[in-house]
């Protein structure tokens, strides 16, 4: 490529009226009959394996039977008692790998009950209907407590603590609350505005003040919120991405995917998004693949997925791969960038080491490839704020803060949860998990503390 | 290849698949097509006296029990007998059997318990050729109210002295229709038989009410702000009419007296049970008013592939096969034991049987071995209930196996005796003989 060119990235590949239909709902909602007949299928197993598979431990055959009965109410309530934020993760848990992979049916039929899209039908069904409310917040308690990230984990963490009665300050660094469900997950699978849809149910609870905008920089602020509050839980997420550290990662045309994801996510009109017309995406993750697909969406000609390990080894699930494939999207793997190509300050491509396993670490296999890209999006990972938690006395390991079986960090009275701590998988699931249990054990303790302050 | 004709009390049909007296035999139009499609006879819907035609409602007939899946489970209407004039049904009936020679096309008949009113109509009914007639003392809805129907059904004296007048009045086989609102078959069966009747067909269906709109709390089908009970036929009355044709086979006073089986038939294999159980030809409703008349054929290639199978050459030869298996509980043999077998390689671990053991029966399914799932029959609790095998949902993974001769029951600990022991010898039995 030897004539003068700039890297082919612009908005509007698509005709205009297209876009809508591309980011509809990529699995749609289950019809009356649908759930029905779908429902019809569980088996209402005695110590349900799916229950047990999933984090939050919702009572899947019970809440499946209840459709069958046509109480969808009923069905919602017992969905969202286990997990407040059952309506998100019945769209973005990877159930092919939790709920769905242990259902029995599998083994007689080859095939699962669909149980989060089951869910779906029944949190939606009551979202849908005229009386949305579910739980009563108890009588105040006057205890308070700072949630920080109004992300699946603090979300949860604080409609959890309001239901019991307490104040909750719930604080966040961006312009709207929701976390990764409203910045960081594909359009396709939240589709309708769902993400705030679901906060707006969960702070109907009431005692919940929502601070956007504020984030959480420095361990005197911390020292604040413990001064200030009877308790602190963090839900910081992971706000720093991974750098290549390769040769042209400064080139222009190369971005993170989260930040792709996160403008695709609050652009107002999709066909003013620019997007390359060969697209690059290093990574292997949920973030690879859904900035792959979405890239393809807004009609890029080509996207490529580049891993540096195998298939077996990629961290987004099979289901994950299939449906970027479908889109077209294509996953090359045991590949390692080694440098982004430029010329003219952009980007033009990436050269990649083949990879191989010795001893189960990756060393180059000797061949090198390079891919063409006018767009190249890395989704290597996230990380934690570089040393914010070291300077608030923070415990850590493997890049994330430490909690005890209670979501207790090594700091008195701060829980933590969700992505940014050490335990579990980066699912919307598990960082609710993680809410909960961390309410329930701040709850614990504050009772405690006034039963004896009482005494 | 097995034959399915059969002669029925005189009447022939080319095979036992008749549709019962119901909406789908109403009319020539409706007929014309079910003999098109293979139907070997009809019993023709209800023909009342002469003068103004019964009225029906104006509103819904039928209700339904639906599974989740919507298959229909159990159905109920409260249509009366035909509401069209007499002499047209009879015209009809006339025409189509000169058309279809070889179809059995019999009539039902439902007038007042008056001597005079079936002295009437049965001359007439003669007169259009049809092969037989059946006294309809079923209904158990709208026409009981007015003396008709199952009101005479359930009163043996009524059926003896209705069957004398027919056969008085008629040449034709007369096939007294039964209703299962009774307390005992037996009864209006013997009455049947000794007013002098050819053959019984049964059952009518069973007075239901389906159930109560959660919305508006009036029961369910309603004209309006009410309803009224109806008659329930269809798959879930089948074990009822089934158990109900077996009594009337075994009892020592109507054996032999030929049986019509009506009840939930919808397949070849409902069929099959109907004739083991001693019936000669077998009468549809519900299957056709889901499926339409084509449905017939699915049964008549069912049961002949069936005969061919099991070498059984005529519907005779099948007939009535399976009425010796059927006795009193006090001749059951005690001595028998059997146990649950879980199939480890089919089982799929949704614990049912084990909860529905456990909570419900004898606490002889396990839930788990070395600290994981799994579901295994304790032997020394089974007691061979054959509840886990309802439950399975896996079909043939939970078996019953019944021990032989000198093998331990781990139960109860005793050696399996190969001598009979029924109630009536049992030692507990303080009547036992002997005792």
């Amino acid at each position: 490529m030897s004539e003068e060119r700039r890297a082919d990235i612009r908005p509007g590949r698509l005709p205009p009226q297209t876009y809508a239909a591309r980011f509809a709902d990529h699995v749609p909602p289950l019809t009356e009959a649908q759930a029905l007949l779908e429902a019809s299928r569980c088996l209402y197993c005695y110590d349900a394996p799916c229950m047990q598979a999933c984090p939050t431990r919702i009572d899947v055959p019970s809440f499946i039977r209840r459709i069958a009965e046509g109480n969808v109410r009923g069905a919602a309530e017992s969905i969202l008692t286990s997990n407040p934020l059952g309506g998100m993760c019945a769209r973005d848990c990877p159930t092919e790998v939790l709920c769905e992979q242990v259902c029995v049916r599998n083994t007689e039929q080859g095939l699962p009950v669909a149980i989060g899209r089951l869910q779906r039908y029944a949190v939606d069904g009551l979202m849908a209907g005229a009386h949305q409310r579910l739980f009563t917040r108890a009588r105040p308690t006057g205890r308070r407590v700072a949630v920080v990230g109004a992300g699946p984990a603090g979300l949860a963490c604080a409609h959890a603590l309001a239901r019991r009665g307490h104040s909750v300050a719930l604080f966040d660094a961006r312009p709207k609350p929701g976390g990764l469900n409203e910045y960081g997950i594909a359009a396709y699978k939240v589709a309708g505005g769902y993400a705030q849809r679901e906060v707006q149910w969960l702070l109907e609870i009431g005692g919940i003040e929502l601070q956007c905008g504020w984030r959480l920089a420095s361990a005197a602020q911390l020292e604040a919120l413990r001064r200030e509050y009877d308790a602190v839980f963090l839900g910081l997420g992971l706000a720093q991405t991974y750098r290549l550290g390769i040769p042209g990662e400064g080139l222009e045309g190369v971005a993170d995917a989260v930040e792709f994801i996160s403008r695709l996510r609050q652009t107002p009109d999709l066909a003013a998004l620019p997007v390359g017309r060969r697209v690059v995406v290093i990574g292997g993750g949920m973030t690879a693949i859904d900035a792959g697909v979405q890239t393809k969406l807004l009609g890029a000609e080509s996207a490529t997925i580049v891993y540096r390990r195998g298939e077996q080894q990629m961290p987004a699930s099979r289901k994950e791969q299939d449906l970027a494939r479908i889109q077209g999207v294509i996953i090359l793997h045991w590949l390692a960038p080694v440098e982004v190509l430029g010329e003219g300050g952009s980007v033009r491509g990436v050269r990649f080491a083949r990879q191989r396993l010795e001893d189960g670490r990756l060393v180059p296999a000797g061949e090198e490839l390079t891919v063409e890209a006018d767009m190249v999006l890395k989704a290597i990972g996230q990380r934690l704020e570089a040393g914010l938690p070291s300077e608030c006395g923070l415990a850590q390991r493997d890049g994330r803060i430490v909690v005890d079986e209670s979501g207790r960090t090594s700091v008195a009275n701060v829980w933590a949860g969700g992505d940014c701590v050490a335990d579990g998988e980066d699912l919307t699931v598990y960082a609710v998990a993680h809410g909960l249990r961390a309410a329930h054990d701040i709850d614990t303790q504050l009772r405690n503390v006034r039963a004896r302050a009482d005494g | 290849m097995a034959q399915l004709d059969i002669d029925f009390c005189g009447i022939r049909s080319p095979n036992p698949f008749w549709l019962a007296s119901a909406p789908p035999t109403d009319k020539a139009y409706n007929v014309e097509r079910a003999f098109e499609a293979g139907w070997g006879g009809v019993v023709w819907k209800t023909l009342a006296e002469a003068g103004p035609p019964v009225v029906n409602v104006n509103g819904p007939r039928y209700g339904a029990l639906l599974a989740v899946d919507r298959s229909l489970i159990g159905f109920n209407n409260i249509e009366l007998i035909t509401d069209r004039e007499l002499e047209i049904n009879l015209e009809e009936i006339r025409a189509i059997k000169r058309r279809w020679p070889d179809r059995a096309v019999i009539a039902s008949i439902m007038v007042p318990c008056k001597e005079e009113s079936w002295q009437a109509i049965l001359p007439r009914v003669e007169d259009t050729g049809c092969d037989g007639i059946e006294l309809n003392f079923g209904c158990p809805h709208g026409m009981s109210e007015r003396g008709m129907g199952s009101a005479v059904g359930q009163v043996p004296e009524y059926i003896q002295m209705v069957t004398a007048w027919c056969k008085r009045y008629s040449r034709l086989p007369v096939i007294v229709k039964l209703t299962p609102n009774v307390t005992n078959i037996r009864m209006p069966a013997r009455a049947a038989k000794a007013g002098g009747a050819d053959a019984v067909s049964l059952i009518n269906t069973i007075n239901s009410i389906m159930g109560v709109d959660p919305e508006t709390l009036t029961m369910s089908p309603a004209v309006g702000e009410q309803g009224t009970h109806g008659g329930y036929c269809g798959p879930a009355v089948k074990p009822i009419a089934l158990h109900m044709v077996a009594e009337i086979a075994r009892d020592p006073e109507t054996a032999g007296l030929p049986i019509s089986g009506i009840g939930g038939i919808g397949s070849w294999r409902d069929a099959l049970d109907f004739i083991a159980l001693g019936a000669g030809s077998v009468q549809v409703c519900t299957a056709a008013m889901v499926f339409g008349f084509k449905i017939v054929q699915e049964m008549i290639n069912g049961l002949a592939g069936y005969m061919d199978r099991k070498g059984l050459a005529s519907i005779a030869q099948l007939r009535g096969r399976a009425i010796g298996s059927v006795t009193d509980w006090q001749f059951l043999d005690l001595n028998r034991v059997s146990k649950a077998v879980i199939n480890q390689d089919t089982c799929i671990q949704c614990g049912r049987c084990h909860i529905a053991c456990e909570d419900t029966a004898h606490q002889a399914i396990t839930a788990q071995r070395d600290g994981r799932r799994h579901f295994e029959v304790k032997e020394e609790e089974c007691v061979g209930c054959n509840l886990c095998v309802n439950v399975c949902p896996v079909p043939g993974c939970i078996t019953m196996r019944e021990l032989a001769a000198g093998e331990i029951d781990r139960r109860t600990g005793r050696v399996v005796s190969d001598t009979r022991l029924q109630w009536t010898a049992h030692p507990n039995n303080p009547l036992r003989s002997g005792a």
